[in-house]
């Protein structure tokens, strides 16, 4: 069975967010890791990037198929996760340890709209 | 069975030195290229495998005894409609009166094959529902290609640049919306309901003065017949955008309905699917394009037609798209589908669609006892299994549970080519089959013991399963080595 984490913040797109201050860690969840099988490649922006909640920043491939990640928050990238550059499939092997970016928030207030863990849990049965 | 020797890489078995021919003297009485001036010859020599004649028909044919096609066995590959290839096909475009056409010849020296291209344009526009059709463009993806273009020059003649956005159903096929943008137009996606149609409430709010028009497959992605298409259509036509339709499914529709009375505008057909022509290896494919009335000048150059005195000429008066082709796109492949067209004639053409049909349903019903049917009801040409049911192995909520990919691979030992897994996205253990009209009845019962047999394995010995394919000349591939570590040439030492 795929893992939720409590107190992190989950999208229906199944992309998480860790809060820490001013600052939130996105990566994709456990249930996403599974369905997608095998991460091969992950398509990450680069620090700097404005993203916006509900809007890609970036893509997972894996050996059935590739996908868009949306941002779950907006703000501005200050760290990318280099790790996943040349070790993709550190994702499958823990994905909510494995973050993709890390963005000093704009708006801290946009993950009041996002799902908690509980009800997170629900969407993926 | 494959040759172990021989079916090491060419540049393994090359020996130095070791040639398949001989360079006769030339008149200076040197051998070779002896007599070519230094400065034209090459420096280092090339590195080319060397071999004698024998060992590379051997390497080739051990080779090829390794592929799998539907000369070979059933190949029941979802969405992309694997139909027999008649070999009739094949006997019509080897005449030497089509293999030794040059297309730059003039016109009168042609009229044979340019009434064989005209009757093409003809017949597809009468299957079609359409007013004209152009056979230049390439594949399917060609087609949607050529297709989005008229859609947005007919807008641009009229003055309307606003409509730059195009409405494509998150069912589609990937070509829809990569097309769309090769072309520079936007991707709208409109949602599916629950039983797998287009949601019209969802596409209501997306409609305006910016859409360019909507992309629709019919039957969809899960060979679901879209009943909503004439309310569809009204209301992309109210907003001022044209609808196109994508003839990848078109196989099962054949002389029972066409596009055109369905409201569309603007379709593609894929000649290697519905026309039987080859698919798959390279095909080549075709992708032809019709066109409704009022849109017949915004087909690309060049065109065929017919003059008052019976005689076929080429045109390039089209000025509107110019050309997406280099002359008349894959003439060999249009001769192929000709062929087909007559040999099948009015009555054959519209029995295939039918039986398509039937082929798809007594499958489905047939396998739904051990596979899990997420989508109930009537299917058209294919349909979708979302893997093996739970009782047979197939939870997916338990991590160790067998897989789709498994059931594929395990196929292949049974010498099945596996249908279309994990597509369309709408399912996490997406089965997709489309057994296509060509097959009897014996090979469909054949195709259901086997997979009756797998789904019995997958209960009582899950491992084995998993562990397959046993008897392919190439076990279990690693895909993510394959992906992360490709090797895409030969590594000289």
């Amino acid at each position: 069975m795929a893992k939720v984490i409590e107190g992190l913040y989950y999208s229906e797109s199944h992309e998480f967010v860790r809060i820490e201050g001013e600052f939130g860690f996105v990566g994709i969840t456990d249930y996403a890791q599974n369905q997608l099988g095998n991460v091969v490649y992950v398509d990450m922006p680069e620090v700097d990037d404005e993203v916006t909640a509900g809007e890609e920043f970036g893509a997972v491939e894996s050996v059935k198929a590739a996908s868009d990640l949306i941002s779950p928050v907006s703000g501005t990238v200050v760290e990318v996760n280099e790790a996943l550059e040349d070790e993709p499939e550190l994702i499958n092997k823990d994905a909510f340890e494995n973050w993709v970016m890390k963005v000093k928030l704009s708006d801290p207030s946009e993950v009041e709209s996002l799902m908690d863990a509980a009800s997170y849990e629900k969407t993926c049965e | 069975m494959n040759n172990v020797y021989y079916g090491k890489l060419i540049f393994e078995l090359s020996r130095p030195g070791r040639i398949g021919y001989s360079i006769p003297k030339d008149h200076t009485g040197e051998e070779g290229f002896a007599a070519l001036p230094d400065s034209v010859l090459r420096k280092s020599p090339l590195r080319l495998p060397e071999a004698d004649e024998q060992t590379v028909a051997r390497h080739y044919t051990n080779m090829s005894n390794n592929n799998f096609g539907v000369d070979t066995g059933f190949y029941p590959l979802g969405s992309c409609t694997m139909k027999y290839n008649p070999k009739i096909n094949e006997e019509m475009a080897s005449l030497p009166a089509f293999t030794q056409l040059h297309p730059a010849q003039p016109a009168s020296t042609a009229q044979g094959a340019l009434a064989l291209y005209y009757e093409t344009q003809r017949a597809l526009s009468e299957v079609a529902g359409m007013e004209a059709f152009t056979l230049n463009p390439f594949a399917g993806a060609h087609g949607e290609l050529t297709g989005l273009m008229v859609i947005r020059t007919y807008h641009e003649r009229r003055g309307d640049t606003k409509r730059t956005k195009i409405i494509v159903p998150d069912s589609a096929h990937g070509t829809n919306p990569a097309s769309a943008a090769v072309c520079g137009l936007q991707i709208v996606e409109v949602k599916s309901t629950p039983q797998g149609t287009v949601d019209v409430e969802d596409l209501k709010p997306l409609l305006g003065d910016d859409i360019a028009g909507m992309m629709m497959t019919n039957p969809n992605t899960l060979g679901i017949f879209e009943t909503k298409i004439p309310e569809i259509a009204k209301l992309v036509h109210e907003c001022g955008g044209l609808m196109y339709y994508d003839g990848a499914n078109l196989n099962p529709m054949l002389g029972v309905c066409r596009p055109g009375d369905m409201g569309f505008d603007v379709m593609h057909i894929n000649l290697h699917k519905t026309f039987s022509t080859p698919h798959g290896g390279g095909g080549p494919g075709s992708g032809p394009v019709g066109v409704r009335k009022g849109l017949e000048d915004y087909l690309p150059n060049p065109q065929v037609v017919k003059k008052s005195d019976g005689t076929f000429a080429i045109e390039y008066g089209n000025e509107a798209l110019g050309s997406v082709s280099p002359h008349f796109g894959n003439y060999a492949i249009i001769i192929r589908a000709y062929a087909y067209l007559l040999s099948l004639g009015r009555d054959g053409i519209a029995r295939a669609g039918k039986l398509a049909v039937l082929n798809a349903n007594y499958i489905k019903e047939a396998l739904k006892s051990h596979y899990l049917l997420p989508i109930e009801g009537l299917c058209k040409h294919e349909f979708v299994f979302d893997g093996l049911r739970p009782e047979y192995g197939g939870d997916h909520h338990d991590d160790a549970h067998v897989t789709t990919l498994d059931v594929a691979k395990r196929l292949l030992d049974y010498g099945f080519h596996a249908p279309t897994i994990y597509f369309p996205l709408l399912f996490h253990e997406a089965l997709m089959i489309e057994p296509t009209e060509t097959e009897s009845k014996d090979t469909l019962d054949d195709f259901i013991t086997v997979m009756k047999k797998i789904a019995e394995e997958a209960k009582s010995d899950p491992a084995f399963v998993k562990a397959s394919p046993h008897s392919t000349p190439v076990r279990r591939l690693d895909d993510v080595r394959a992906v992360k570590d490709a090797i895409f040439r030969f590594q000289f030492d």
